[in-house]
């Protein structure tokens, strides 16, 4: 079986400062990680493969230095790694990343199962995984909570809705993001990390592409466009109240009154 | 759209370039200076780089003829035809929308067997409601639901597409608009619209420390997400306007490549993540008893209680109440924490919540920092005679 985990180097803090004259982004510490949601991801992925055998790949877009994830995904027992990276995928929206993303597997290999994480902590739009589906022309399941096994060629999964669960058996090649929880990620191993060392990461850069066309990359390829960022207004109020209980509570109890909030 | 371009006889320090870019998307390769693929286009080192270092270009844009899309929709999202109400909430918006710009409010309902429950839209405020019922939409599945949604697309060419963020609609949305090769601007909190039709999208990002304001200036249908709770609902008018239109999409265009095996219901528990009021208890809790007190006031609040992790560890509260890093994440509209210190794990699983109200004898405590409403005093003495004010107030003899 082969199987493909997407993965995103995020900031290493999502504590982030817009500068209020110009705008624009402060990231405190330069430092990045995995995103989160992929580590359960690839847990997933690597069970699967223990389970069933197989390979596990990862793949990634992102600047040069999203190597990194790689590295760490080997370290965890990822079999082999693509990196997709070209200045003119820069300011990709999710629509130019799904395609970048899309064009990148579709030169690694075939996969019978992609696995995305639930969202990033940075976009935080949980919306690759459906688009790079859409994309790759295959099914694809999101919000998954558990996954049944594999049958044949077909996967089952539970996919979590608003008030009940929905068991579905989904055919190859096939695209799921899996929830947070879905299972405890494994740490990564030192013994990995030395034995992989060395090992190969592929690089994709534009030029590989099936689609050579420039402008369906990156910002030109991108239909939102992020007009400006700021910092979230607060109208939040800020009070202290330093009475006796009786006022206190009479206080509590007024401004919960007035401000609609009893049940 | 454009790009970036280096002069480099106009590059004094390279390093005092590379320092100015937040992304690290400047790099030094044999004493020049270049960009990389983490660019985003910032546009940080034209404003305080070198004079003429980096320069932005312009590039074409593909355009759209605009004035071929018309309407805003709300997509009804549904459980076997139980409409979820930030159905009504996102129809209360798009009718302040549509009337800025003069255009129509429509619809699109895709189900089985959901004509009939159609009818509960015509009274908030929508033109036309198109409904593609086919008993292969009895599910819902990502494929025939795009299918279908696809089919209003071409037939209406909507301006743009108002969509919950509900586990269907936050799967379903990004599926479609990749279809149509369209932007779509995830959890946005504020909506407005240009006269050219452009829609205003708001919406925060990084874990909500930054807002960030989105447009889709050149593709249509324009489509937004948008949590529940986030728009108010239009009051219920009594009559019915507008009409119910009906969209057939042919059954082999309903295939899919994945199957429900079945349905369970989930535990109807009430969870504290979708509770509006919670009454939190902490380790100013001196025995288990006392939670008595905090469960009293949650109840007479209408509310859940929910605790810190050192009462779930001691087995005081099942972890499902457990609020924090290692706990849920909450989000109600009140929240009062008794005796809680406000350790960051904790904070990080209600920070969020609309209106804090925190009880602590601690002047100093750090729950005070986030609390709105900071009440310095001892909850053996206020949620008694909070409790009493609550019921006095509702007409209850204490
Ligand atoms: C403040 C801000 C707001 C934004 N808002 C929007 C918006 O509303 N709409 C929009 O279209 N774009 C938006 N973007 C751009 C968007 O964040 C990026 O396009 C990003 O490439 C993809 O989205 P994400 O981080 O939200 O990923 P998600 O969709 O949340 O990621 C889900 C999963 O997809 C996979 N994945 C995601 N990115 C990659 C990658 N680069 N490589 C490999 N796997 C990946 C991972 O498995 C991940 O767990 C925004 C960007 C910023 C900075
Ligand atoms: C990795 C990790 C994850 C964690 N995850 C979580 C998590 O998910 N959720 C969580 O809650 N914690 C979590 N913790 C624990 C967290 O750090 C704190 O220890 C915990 O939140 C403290 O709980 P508390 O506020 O109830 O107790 P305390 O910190 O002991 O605070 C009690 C407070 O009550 C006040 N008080 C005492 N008597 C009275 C009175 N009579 N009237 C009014 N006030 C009074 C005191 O002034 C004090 O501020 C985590 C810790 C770690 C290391
Ligand atoms: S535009 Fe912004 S991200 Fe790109 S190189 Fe300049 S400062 Fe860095």
């Amino acid at each position: 079986m082969e199987i493909l985990v997407c993965i995103k180097q995020v900031p290493g803090s999502n504590k982030v400062e817009v500068d209020p004259v110009t705008g624009v982004l402060k990231r405190n510490g330069a430092d990045s990680k995995m995103n989160p949601y992929d580590l359960y991801a690839l847990e997933c992925g690597l069970k699967l493969k223990e389970q069933y055998g197989g390979r596990v790949s990862v793949i990634t877009m992102g600047p040069p230095q999203a190597q990194a994830i790689i590295k760490e995904a080997y370290a965890m027992g990822a079999d082999a790694g693509a990196i997709v990276s070209d200045r003119a995928f820069g300011g990709a929206d999710v629509l130019a990343t799904a395609h970048t993303l899309a064009q990148g597997i579709k030169k690694f290999g075939k996969f019978d199962i992609i696995l995305c994480g639930l969202q990033t902590t940075d976009g935080d739009t949980a919306q690759v995984g459906p688009e790079v589906s859409e994309q790759l022309d295959i099914p694809c399941v999101c919000n998954v909570k558990e996954i049944k096994g594999v049958e044949g060629d077909n996967i089952l999964v539970d996919m979590e809705m608003a008030q009940d669960i929905e068991h579905l058996k989904v055919s190859f090649p096939c695209l799921i993001t899996v929830q947070k929880d879905i299972v405890q990620p494994r740490l990564p191993s030192y013994l990995k990390k030395k034995d992989t060392e060395d090992r190969e990461i592929v690089m994709y850069t534009l030029k590989d592409m099936e689609d050579q066309n420039k402008n369906n990359y990156g910002l030109n390829g991108s239909a939102t466009q992020v007009q400006r960022i700021f910092p979230p207004t607060s109208d939040k109020v800020q009070v202290t109240w330093d009475d006796p209980a009786d006022v206190l509570a009479e206080k509590i109890y007024s401004t919960i009154k007035s401000r609609k909030l009893l049940g | 759209m454009g790009k970036l371009i280096v002069h480099q006889d106009k590059v004094t320090d390279i390093n005092a370039m590379i320092s100015i870019c937040p992304f690290n998307a400047l790099e030094e390769k044999d004493g020049k200076l270049e960009v990389n693929a983490g660019c985003k286009l910032c546009k940080l080192c034209v404003k305080k780089g070198q004079p003429g270092a980096m320069e932005y270009v312009e590039e074409e844009v593909k355009t759209v003829d605009k004035s071929l899309w018309n309407g805003i929709t709300v997509y009804v999202d549904h459980v076997n035809g139980e409409i979820h109400p930030v159905t009504f909430e996102l129809l209360g918006k798009a009718g302040e929308l549509a009337k800025k710009i003069n255009h129509p409010v429509y619809a699109i309902f895709i189900g089985s067997g959901i004509e009939k429950k159609a009818e509960e839209l015509l009274h908030y405020g929508v033109d036309k409601v198109f409904v593609v019922d086919a008993p292969e939409l009895k599910e819902f599945q990502m494929e025939s639901y795009t299918a279908a949604f696809e089919a209003f697309v071409n037939e209406i060419k909507p301006s743009a597409i108002l969509v919950g963020a509900t586990p269907v609609g936050r799967q379903l949305a990004p599926r479609v608009a990749s279809r149509f090769n369209t932007g779509l601007t995830a959890d946005c909190t504020i909506l407005d619209i240009h006269e050219n039709t452009d829609l205003v999208q708001i919406r925060p990002a990084f874990g909500g420390n930054i807002m960030a304001e989105i447009l889709t200036p050149n593709s249509r249908p324009q489509l937004a997400t948008v949590r529940y709770k986030i728009m108010d609902a239009p009051e219920r008018s009594a009559e019915a306007k507008g009409e119910i239109v009906k969209i057939s999409v042919p059954a082999e265009k309903l295939k899919t490549r994945t199957q429900v095996l079945g349905i369970t219901q989930k535990q109807k528990e009430k969870s504290i993540e979708n509770a509006d009021i919670l009454v939190v208890a902490g380790r100013g809790l001196k025995k288990k008893e006392d939670l008595d007190l905090v469960r009293e006031l949650a109840d007479a609040l209408g509310g859940d209680i929910a605790c810190t992790r050192p009462l779930a560890e001691a087995g005081w509260l099942d972890a499902k109440h457990q609020i924090g890093l290692s706990g849920r994440t909450v989000r109600p509209r009140l929240i009062i924490t008794c005796g809680v210190s406000g350790a960051i794990q904790f904070v990080a699983g209600m920070n969020n919540s609309d209106n804090i109200f925190a009880i602590n004898t601690d002047p100093n405590a750090s729950i005070f920092k986030v609390a709105n409403y900071a009440v310095i005093g001892d909850i053996y003495e206020v949620i008694p005679k909070l409790i009493e004010q609550v019921k006095q107030g509702k007409g209850v003899k204490a």
